[in-house]
């Protein structure tokens, strides 16, 4: 349904967009991750016909986005980062010009503006002016109007922005019962909306893509190693904190399954974090740790496996030194 | 053209739940109220003046009061329009642009002259609805005149000030595309109006070569024969010539953006 090729967009000597290739199938969700800055807004906007690709070529639905962008525009739903509205009109007002302007017949035009502010669950507010809404509620007035004319191609410019977490819910709810009848493809900087609401997603940094995969997937690939936080405190043997500090860093080492231990030296009331990183081939060493750390003699305050989220992921792959992991670089 | 009806009517929408085009609209109809009056009240005291002399004389007066009011008072609706009409296209793109609404407008499928025709004759149309009070003065003046003044020369009036209206709103409406400002719009329109004004005052006075040249392309030149109640071909395509210009420039510069940065 959409087909990204290769497309860069620079403005004078910054590239906002560089060499970006993508591909969106009929019905799916595709979501669009990065920093802010990282050229999603500049992406959306030359597959919205809005700005010209400086090189590259984006189709939609088989049309060049530059060569027909009639053509493309009246088959896109295009919610931008600030919704364009227009303060003075009343929500079913301001619907029923998007409406016309998308060229939706006269006959079916009430109907669509109904089932537009039914699907935003704007009902209530449709004889109120735009300006008297709060800011959830004038998203959900700009996402009624990307829906408006029931377009093949949804595209979002972080959707969720300024609705409170009830909402929120509710969006991700109406854009997954999108999927199938309508391509969607939304940006966010927000990582559970993204394993939560798309199929695919694509993480783009200063420009680039970064990743494109499923979710799921990339935690897979990304996942390496599972690692243990292990948080405690020393019981004091009359040792001075150097000595105590690589106690307990061969204590933890000596674990069958360890493969590398990372403590900071602990603070003055001998509290020490250590992350543990574990073999592959061992399941889970939570136990064996615990009942180490006991036997000799010290306090365990707290056991936690850390999971590489998508967070991590996305970290790893937008800071400069992928290499550490990223809970290991707090300290 | 259904998109160009559409912006249409939210133009005039706007229009109608505006200040600003109250505002404008009242002071406008106040001033030309008030000159209205004072050339009557004038004309009418030269004329009777001139009937006494006339009397002292043995011959009676030629003033043809009404003929004069109407004249002057067209004469100077073309000055008090170049001060309106800035007020009139300030908000026409600046407002869309700082709101964000010119991306929803070229994200849809609509084409770039359907937005500025749309545009231009929402604004125009305001203007005339503007004008519309004003007749009621002409009327009053030519229901009480005898023998009743040319209708010729008022609907010659109206048609001049509806042709240098538009100038004016296609002009305005070019520099407002240009900018994101509202103030910055209105100021550049009043100058380049301000300027023509200039032009025209300079030009009247001149009978050098660059002097003829200057009244050929002074707007109010032209307009002075439509308040003379004459319709002249070089007139008509002089303004015709004019808004067009002013639309072909504005929508280069709204198919420009999207080239921009924005």
């Amino acid at each position: 349904m959409i087909e990204v090729q290769n497309l860069s967009k620079a403005f004078g000597a910054v590239h906002a967009v560089e060499d970006v290739s993508f591909t969106v199938g009929k019905g799916e969700i595709l979501g669009f991750l990065g920093p802010n800055g990282a050229g999603k807004t500049t992406t959306m906007r030359v597959l919205t016909g809005y700005l010209p690709a400086t090189s590259g070529t984006a189709k939609i639905a088989g049309y060049d986005v530059h060569e027909s962008s009639l053509e493309v525009r009246r088959r896109i739903g295009y919610l931008p980062e600030h919704p364009p509205l227009y303060p003075d009109m009343s929500v079913a007002s301001y619907l029923d010009f998007v409406a016309r302007i998308k060229g939706v017949p006269a006959a079916t035009r009430a109907g669509r503006v109904d089932a537009a502010l039914e699907m935003a669950n704007i009902a209530d507010k449709r004889k109120e002016l735009i300006k008297r809404l709060s800011k959830g509620y004038k998203q959900r007035v700009g996402l009624a109007q990307a829906l408006v004319h029931n377009p093949d191609v949804i595209i979002l410019d972080e959707p969720t922005i300024g609705l409170d977490p009830k909402q929120i819910i509710e969006v991700r709810h109406l854009i997954k019962s999108l999927a199938g009848s309508h391509t969607i493809i939304l940006s966010t900087h927000i990582l559970p909306e993204v394993s939560m609401t798309c199929d695919r997603v694509v993480i783009i940094n200063k420009g680039r893509v970064a990743a494109v995969d499923t979710p799921a997937n990339l935690t897979a690939q990304l996942k390496g190693a599972e690692r243990v936080r292990v948080e405690g405190r020393a019981v004091s043997r009359d040792t001075g904190a150097a000595a105590l500090d690589a106690e307990i860093f061969a204590l933890l080492q000596e674990v069958p399954g360890v493969r590398s231990v990372e403590m900071p030296s602990m603070d003055a009331r001998r509290h020490f974090v250590a992350t543990v990183e574990c073999q592959p081939e061992y399941e889970d060493i939570r136990g064996a740790l615990a009942a180490k750390v006991v036997s000799a003699g010290h306090e365990l305050l707290e056991l936690r496996s850390l999971r590489l989220s998508l967070e991590d992921i996305f970290l790893q792959l937008t800071t400069e030194d992928s290499a550490a992991p990223a809970e290991g670089k707090k300290r | 053209m259904r998109g160009l009806i559409a912006i249409y009517r939210k133009e005039m929408g706007h229009y109608f739940v505006s200040p600003i085009a109250y505002m404008v609209a009242g002071v406008f109809l106040v001033l030309t109220g008030f000159f209205f009056y004072q050339f009557v009240v004038l004309f009418m005291e030269n004329a009777l003046q001139a009937t006494m002399q006339g009397m002292r004389m043995g011959r009676p007066p030629e003033i043809d009061v009404p003929g004069l009011v109407i004249r002057n008072f067209f004469g100077l609706l073309g000055t008090v329009v170049l001060f309106v009409a800035p007020m009139l296209t300030m908000g026409n793109y600046t407002e869309e642009k700082k709101r964000g609404t010119m991306e929803l407008l070229m994200t849809s499928p609509l084409r770039e002259l359907d937005i500025v025709l749309g545009k231009f004759l929402a604004t125009l149309s305001l203007f005339a609805l503007m004008l519309l009070p004003t007749a009621l003065y002409q009327a009053v003046l030519f229901l009480s005149s005898e023998p009743r003044p040319p209708w010729r020369l008022i609907l010659a009036g109206y048609l001049g000030v509806l042709l240098l209206g538009g100038v004016l709103i296609a002009l305005g409406g070019f520099l407002s595309s240009l900018t994101e400002n509202q103030i910055v719009a209105s100021m550049t329109t009043f100058g380049l109006f301000l300027m023509l004004w200039v032009i025209d005052i300079g030009a009247r006075g001149s009978s050098s070569a660059m002097g003829e040249v200057l009244q050929y392309v002074s707007i109010l030149r032209h307009y002075d024969d439509f308040t003379r109640g004459v319709i002249d071909t070089s007139g008509l395509v002089f303004y015709a010539s004019m808004i067009v210009l002013g639309l072909f420039l504005t929508h280069r510069s709204v198919d420009a953006l999207r080239w921009r940065r924005a």
